[in-house]
């Protein structure tokens, strides 16, 4: 038997208990701390108090999102990685993030939210993946993929997207102002169940898709064609696995914001603990940063409460100093 | 068994090689030589269907290569392929890679049939004490053997390597060479194998492929190509061909430049060149 199923099941358990420990820190504390106790006999009580309603209403789908959001972006940056085979490349610093960001704000613009909330992610989608095809072209072409080229491609796209952002911005009137702005300090602030029932579904399902090419993902580690030689349609799977790394990107963006950086801390300190292969590094990833995810948000409730800090800016803050760190040690670009 | 037949190829619209044939039977060991650029590798890389030929046909058994499809291709042949460094790979994990080709739709663990092909293939090349290290912390030599080992986890019948000795120094050349030998003639693999050392070229071949400017200047045993007309002609450098004292095989002596005017000078008195 494959010695990996072992180290799976251990890797996946001890996340799955550090992930149910996250949940319940971040149930417990907030502008109004709740005693861990109390959390347990709220459960069974049932309606009708206001520590109910804080726990069930406020902080239990805020948590709920966060692990849809943070594992999508996780996954999201692992796929990137994989295929463009630079640990450093992430939704974030390629512009993927700036890109649905683009889309759904030009969505807000025109109201086309009003019709259906689901053309947000598509609009975010599609935004996305506009801007990773864009990379692609300009940077896989000659079979060879330079970091340096594609990270500052990455920073360019972004400044062009934030810029046309802006301009949408200055054009439209104030309330569709004050939705674009929360979509660029990017927040878990989300009222709509249905949103976040459907956040969660699709992430996981397009975690089960994107298991499906962890092989693939490992084989493309060596390099495309080394990946050919072991039998891999390196087209058939690079195309996949982009669409399910701009749906990811584009639910994300669309439903939470740009929340910065997610993508590329959690895979890198997953890799550390379970090597490159995908086989874990996928699942892995996926909890650990749903995992993060919650934390960085529970900080960014209680850090200035009453008042709340968006949540892009903490991630933006421990993703961008590490990722500065992490472009320091790099002796080789 | 492999058959290629006016081959046709290059990049974008700069033809690289042109009107190549040429066959390899089961059980050969063939080396490709020729200068710097004259598109060696580009054949290797053809053979493993990484570029599409532009014109002509690779097959093998007698079917087109590009009618197979790439998984069961990737049974019967395998790639070494020069400088490639994955990092957070142990060498366990890496050599399993190349079971890869066996593995069903929706399989992502080896069975155990895996785990007895890699274990088979890293104690023939001798890495299974390696198991567990990391292969970007491994010197060239050990990590030539490591590409090897997971070229061999495929179980192919055909293995294509390009330089494989390069950048290694005496030692390792003969143990990776000795180990080519010992896997094509005990259990009959197929080698086919691009070199820049005609000497082990010469010293370990079957027969050879003598490429220049994108065609094949001439095929045939070590004896027939490695003479100092062809090297010479191909080269265009002086060269002296002297017989190995150990295994009796042409033996490519490289003439420098200063000794070239003395040479010429005496009139070509020297008398090792064939």
């Amino acid at each position: 038997m494959d010695r990996k199923i072992n180290r799976l099941v251990l890797v996946l358990s001890v996340l799955a208990a550090m992930l149910f420990c996250a949940a319940v820190f971040s149930l417990c504390v907030g502008s109004a701390g709740i005693p861990l106790k109390r959390v347990f006999q709220l459960f069974f009580e049932g309606r009708g108090s206001t520590e109910y309603n804080i726990i069930f209403d406020i902080r239990f789908p805020r948590i709920l999102l966060g692990f849809a959001v943070g594992g999508a972006l996780a996954l999201a940056g692992v796929i990137l990685q994989g295929v463009f085979r630079n640990p450093l490349v992430e939704p974030y610093t390629l512009g993927v993030s700036g890109g649905a960001a683009l889309g759904a704000s030009l969505n807000i613009v025109f109201k086309l939210y009003r019709s259906s909330v689901l053309t947000l992610p598509l609009f975010g989608f599609i935004g996305a993946f506009s801007i990773i095809i864009v990379l692609y072209l300009l940077n896989m072409r000659k079979g060879t993929i330079k970091l340096q080229g594609l990270l500052l491609n990455g920073v360019m796209i972004s400044f062009i997207s934030s810029s046309l952002i802006m301009l949408i911005m200055s054009l439209s009137r104030a309330e569709d102002m004050h939705g674009i702005i929360f979509w660029i300090m990017g927040s878990l602030d989300e009222p709509n169940w249905f949103i976040i029932k459907f956040t969660v579904a699709v992430s996981i399902a397009l975690l089960a898709v994107s298991y499906l090419f962890c092989l693939d993902l490992n084989a493309f580690s060596l390099g495309e064609e080394e990946a050919m030689h072991l039998g891999v349609r390196t087209e058939k799977s690079k195309r996949m696995l982009f669409v399910a790394a701009s749906l990811l990107t584009g639910l994300s963006v669309a439903v939470a914001g740009m929340i910065g950086f997610v993508g590329l801390v959690v895979p890198h300190f997953v890799r550390m603990f379970t090597g490159g292969d995908h086989r874990v590094l996928i699942p892995a990833s996926f909890l650990s940063g749903g995992i993060f995810l919650i934390f960085c948000d529970t900080l960014a409730r209680v850090a200035i409460a009453p008042m709340e800090l968006p949540v892009g800016v903490i991630t933006g803050i421990l993703g961008g100093s590490f990722f500065v760190y992490a472009l320091a040690k790099r002796r080789n670009l | 068994m492999l058959k290629v037949e006016n081959l046709i190829c290059g990049y974008d619209k700069k033809v690289i090689l042109s009107d190549v044939s040429f066959h390899v039977d089961k059980g050969e060991f063939v080396g490709i030589i020729g200068p710097n650029g004259s598109g060696k590798t580009t054949l290797l890389r053809a053979l493993s269907r990484v570029i599409e030929p532009s014109g002509g046909t690779i097959s093998l058994h007698g079917k087109d290569m590009r009618q197979i499809h790439p998984k069961l291709l990737a049974r019967s042949v395998s790639v070494v392929s020069q400088n490639i460094s994955p990092e957070n790979f142990t060498v366990e994990e890496f050599v399993s890679l190349g079971r890869l080709p066996y593995y069903g739709a929706f399989q992502f663990f080896g069975t155990k049939k895996d785990c007895q092909a890699v274990h088979a293939a890293m104690e023939l090349t001798g890495v299974e004490a390696l198991g567990e290290r990391f292969l970007e912390k491994m010197s060239g030599g050990e990590k030539q053997l490591v590409l090897i080992a997971r070229a061999l986890a495929q179980e192919p019948e055909l293995i294509l390597l390009d330089e494989p000795t390069a950048h290694l120094d005496i030692a390792h050349q003969v143990n990776i060479m000795d180990l080519i030998r010992k896997l094509n003639r005990d259990f009959g693999l197929t080698v086919v194998m691009v070199l820049h050392d005609l000497n082990l070229a010469g010293e370990y071949c079957h027969r050879l492929v003598l490429v220049n400017n994108g065609s094949i200047h001439k095929i045939g045993q070590p004896g027939e190509i490695l003479n100092y007309r062809d090297i010479e002609e191909v080269y265009g450098t002086r060269v002296v061909v002297a017989e190995n004292p150990v295994s009796g095989k042409p033996y490519v002596v490289p003439v420098p430049g200063e000794c070239r005017e003395e040479g010429q000078a005496q009139g070509h008195k020297k008398g090792g060149r064939n």
